[in-house]
C-alpha cells in the first residue's frame, strides 16, 4: 500500500487523484506527488529500512507507487565514496562522491525509471516511452525489457554511440530525431497528445518518474549515518534532481528519521553551453530565457529545462550556488576525478566535478562544509569526448629496449620512473 | 489561415478536435482568436498581463516562439501554431 494523497499543482494548487497526469488541466502548472506524511511517519522507521533491499525500494514508503516485486533491475543503492585525494586537491574538508555510475545502466536514470515503469504497469501501461538525451533512453529500453514492455525511445540523432548501442541492444524502437532535444521533448509533448496510451517516463508520469530522484537524497542521508550533509553539488539538465534531492532531505526530516532538521545548501552545475539557471543565478533574475545548447555534456544539454525555474528557486533559498563550466573544464573534471578517486564518470559528471572546483575555489564551498558531489553517469557512455585528450602513454615493440626507451622519454609520468 | 495544434489538456474547449485553422497575422492575434471563438482559452493560456503563462509553451512550426518574435511573430498561411504544456522532458 502506498501513502500518496493525491497530486498538487505547484502552481495554482488544483488537487487530482493520481492518475497518468504531468500538468495541471488549468494553468499547466507541474504536479506534484503528495503524501500522508504521518501514516509515513507511523511507518518508515530506519530499522524498517535497514531490512529492505539494498535498491531504492527500500524506500518505497515515500516512493508514489507501492508493488511488491516492482520493475527493478537494481537501482540505488550505490557506493558513496569518501573522497579525500580529492578533497585535498580542491582544498575542501570532507567531501562525498555519491558514485551513481553504479546503477545497472550506468546513471541515475534507473532510479527514475524503475518508479516510473512500476506506476505506469499499475496505471494499465503497455509501452513505455521516452524523449532522452541518452542515459533515460538507456535506462527505459533496459526496465521496458525487464517488465515485458514495449518501448519506443526518441532520442537527438547525433548522440554519442555507447548511448544509441545500449539503447538499441534491448530491442525496444529507437528514433533519431534531426534535432536537438528540445525538439525531441517538443515532439514527445505533442505525441503524449496523440498516443494517451503510451506511458512517456518524463512527460505523462513525470510527476511519478520525479520522485525517483528523492532516493538519491535518502541514501546519502542512511549512508552517513542519518545525517544530512552541509552542502549538495548537482549537475542540472532539466533542474528536476536538484529540486528532488532538496525534497528528499526535507521528507527524511519530515517523518522523524533525521535527528536534526537538514539545512543543505544545493547548488547547481552546468556546461558553459547550455547554462540557462547559471544564467539566471548570476544575472539575479527570475526568468529562465531558453538557448540553443551547445556542449560537449549532451546529458545536460536541454536549452529549455522544465524545472528550471524551481531549481533555481531550491538553490537561492537554500542559499546556494549556480554555476556553469566549459568543455575544456568538462575534461579536466573527468580526469581530475578519475585520477583522484578512480571513478570514470561521463561529461556530465565532469561539469559537477569542475563546478565543485570552481565553487570551492570561490570559496563558496567551504572547508567546513560536508560536501556531497552528485556523479550522474558513467563515463564509458561518453567516451568520445575524451579521445583527443586522453590515450596510451606510447606504443611500444615488445622488446625491453623499446620499452625503457618509452619510460625514459615519459615527463608526464616522471614520479613512476624516479621510484622504478 | 494558421492549423493550431490543440493539447490534450485543452481539448476540453474544442469538443475533442486536436487541430483547429484560425485567422490572424501574427502568433498573438491567432491565440486571441483561438479564445473569441472557444471561450475559456485565454485564461487558460496568458496570464494576467497578457503574456504566456510561464508553463505554456508555443512553437511556430519547429520554432519556440520566444526565439522569435514572441506572440508578435508574424504568421504566414499555411504555417502551423502548437501549443505544448512546458514542463515535460529532463
Amino acid at each position: 500500500m502506498d501513502f500518496v494523497s493525491g497530486l498538487r499543482c505547484r502552481e495554482c494548487g488544483r488537487t487530482y487523484p493520481a492518475e497518468a497526469l504531468h500538468v495541471c488541466d488549468f494553468c499547466f502548472g507541474p504536479l506534484e506527488v503528495t503524501y500522508d506524511y504521518e501514516r509515513v511517519a507511523a511507518t518508515m522507521t530506519r530499522e524498517r529500512i535497514a531490512a529492505g533491499p539494498r535498491t531504492i525500494w527500500r524506500y518505497a514508503d515515500l516512493l508514489p507507487v507501492a508493488d511488491p516485486n516492482p520493475v527493478d533491475l537494481g537501482a540505488g543503492f550505490t557506493p558513496l565514496v569518501r573522497a579525500d585525494r580529492l578533497a585535498a586537491e580542491l582544498g575542501l574538508g570532507e567531501l562525498w562522491i555519491k558514485d551513481d555510475t553504479a546503477n545497472p545502466t550506468g546513471s541515475f536514470k534507473d532510479r527514475v525509471v524503475s518508479v516510473a515503469l512500476t506506476k505506469a504497469r499499475q496505471l494499465g501501461f503497455k509501452i513505455a516511452a521516452c524523449a532522452s538525451t541518452g542515459n533515460l533512453a538507456n535506462s527505459v529500453a533496459a526496465h521496458a525489457a525487464r517488465a515485458g514492455m514495449d518501448s519506443v525511445v526518441l532520442i537527438p540523432h547525433d548522440l554519442e554511440r555507447a548511448k544509441v548501442t545500449m539503447t538499441s541492444v534491448y530491442g525496444g524502437r529507437v528514433f533519431a530525431v534531426q534535432g536537438s532535444y528540445d525538439d525531441v521533448n517538443r515532439l514527445c509533448a505533442e505525441l503524449t497528445s496523440e498516443q494517451p496510451e503510451w506511458a512517456f517516463v518524463n512527460v505523462n508520469v513525470r510527476t511519478y518518474y520525479a520522485e525517483g530522484s528523492k532516493t538519491l537524497a535518502f541514501e546519502v542521508a542512511e549512508q552517513l549515518g542519518w545525517q544530512a550533509p552541509d552542502h549538495v553539488v548537482v549537475p542540472i539538465g532539466s533542474g528536476s534532481q536538484l529540486t528532488k534531492v532538496a525534497k528528499g532531505f526535507q521528507e527524511l526530516w519530515q517523518v522523524g528519521l533525521l535527528d536534526e532538521e537538514p539545512s543543505v545548501r544545493v547548488s547547481g552545475a552546468q556546461a558553459e553551453g547550455c547554462s540557462p539557471v547559471a544564467t539566471a543565478f548570476a544575472e539575479g533574475t527570475d526568468a529562465i530565457r531558453p538557448v540553443k545548447p551547445h556542449t560537449i555534456a549532451k546529458s545536460l544539454a536541454i536549452g529549455n529545462p522544465a524545472d528550471g525555474w524551481y531549481a533555481l528557486d531550491t538553490i537561492r533559498k537554500s542559499g546556494g550556488s549556480c554555476a556553469s563550466v566549459t568543455d575544456e573544464e568538462v575534461l579536466d573534471g573527468i580526469r581530475l576525478l578519475a585520477r583522484t578517486e578512480g571513478i570514470f564518470a561521463e561529461t556530465a559528471g565532469g561539469v559537477t566535478i569542475a563546478t565543485l572546483a570552481k565553487l570551492a575555489a570561490q570559496g563558496v564551498i567551504r572547508r567546513d562544509e560536508r560536501v556531497v558531489a552528485m556523479i550522474t553517469g558513467h563515463g564509458l557512455k561518453t567516451v568520445e569526448a575524451l579521445a583527443d585528450v586522453v590515450g596510451p602513454t606510447a606504443t611500444i615493440a615488445p622488446t625491453l629496449d623499446s620499452f625503457a626507451e618509452a619510460l625514459a622519454a615519459d615527463s608526464e609520468h616522471a614520479s613512476i620512473q624516479r621510484s622504478s | 489561415m494558421s492549423k493550431v495544434r490543440i493539447p490534450a489538456q485543452l481539448r476540453t474547449l474544442t469538443g475533442g478536435a486536436g487541430e483547429l485553422v484560425i485567422d490572424g497575422s501574427t502568433v498573438g492575434e491567432v491565440l486571441k482568436g483561438l479564445d473569441a471563438t472557444h471561450a475559456g482559452f485565454g485564461e487558460r493560456i496568458f496570464d494576467a498581463e497578457g503574456g504566456l503563462r510561464r508553463f505554456v509553451n508555443v512553437f511556430l512550426d519547429e520554432e519556440d516562439v520566444r526565439f522569435l518574435d514572441g506572440l508578435a511573430t508574424p504568421v504566414t498561411d499555411g504555417q502551423t501554431i502548437s501549443i505544448v504544456p512546458a514542463v515535460a522532458g529532463g
